[in-house]
């Protein structure tokens, strides 16, 4: 017996895109870079636990352009998600649903996610340690 | 599902209490929150200790984490980052792989790779804290 067809819910094309579609995509997105940044975590540990060589090797990846570029789309992606969870646990607790509320906080997410990440790299820069 | 529902010899508070065909209910989406919360002493600690360390070369690094209370952290940082990302990539896999194969292949090879990556990054942890 065939099932009778489901709905199907709208497609994603039809959405305008808003503050709070782009954030949640925007969650998913840095969520997912940050999975990926979890397996350069465990390589940089391992390089540390194999001795100064090994290290050495990692600190240069790392420093290099590319490496250089992933570990500031990390930095933003940390400081987003962390907001952006933030928002979403008040939302979770019955905090924060009115709409101007949703709003003003999405942009203070972005605008503190986007300070955060250069504000940290200033440090770093700063510091001589890049 | 409401069809169904309708027939069902179940009553709602059942059908509530028994958490749907899966039996899972809200414990996944319980797990991702709390492990979100756990998260956000970690990750600070990390990235602040990280913007502090005077330099970040071997010495140093190596120095800051053969300390104890580094080395406790920096486990439970790996491990809880581990389950929240294999928690959230593993609901992505599951919005937007449609073919069950190849859902299923992902879900599984995930969950190996969070456990393989997770399990090398507390072993090196371990390996600095106790042969420094």
């Amino acid at each position: 017996m065939s099932a009778r067809p489901r709905p199907l819910s709208p497609h994603l094309g039809v959405y305008r895109w808003q503050i709070g579609n782009t954030l949640s995509i925007l969650h998913r997105i840095t969520g997912v870079g940050l999975g990926v940044g979890l397996l350069a975590l465990s390589y940089w540990l391992i390089s540390l636990a194999g001795g100064e060589e090994t290290y050495r090797t990692a600190a240069r990846l790392f420093a290099s352009p590319v490496g250089l570029v992933c570990l500031f789309g990390w930095t933003f992606s940390f400081l987003f998600h962390l907001f952006n969870g933030l928002r979403h646990l008040c939302w979770d607790v019955g905090v924060g649903f009115e709409r101007t509320q949703r709003h003003a906080s999405g942009w203070i997410a972005v605008f503190a996610a986007v300070c955060a990440t250069l504000a940290a790299w200033a440090l770093l820069w700063h510091g001589g340690r890049l | 599902m409401a069809w169904r529902a309708a027939v069902s010899l179940r009553s709602p508070l059942g059908r509530v209490l028994g958490a749907g065909s899966a039996r899972a209910g809200t414990a996944h989406w319980w797990a991702q929150r709390v492990s979100a919360v756990a998260l956000i002493p970690l990750t600070l600690w990390f990235f602040w200790s990280l913007l502090l360390l005077p330099t970040l070369d071997y010495a140093t690094v190596r120095t800051w984490l053969s300390v104890p209370l580094s080395a406790l952290l920096a486990v439970l940082l790996v491990a809880v980052t581990a389950y929240h990302s294999y928690l959230g990539t593993n609901v992505v896999v599951e919005d937007y792989v449609h073919a069950h194969s190849a859902k299923l292949f992902l879900a599984v090879l995930l969950r190996f790779l969070y456990v393989l990556c997770a399990g090398a990054g507390i072993f090196a942890i371990l390996r600095i804290a106790f042969l420094p």
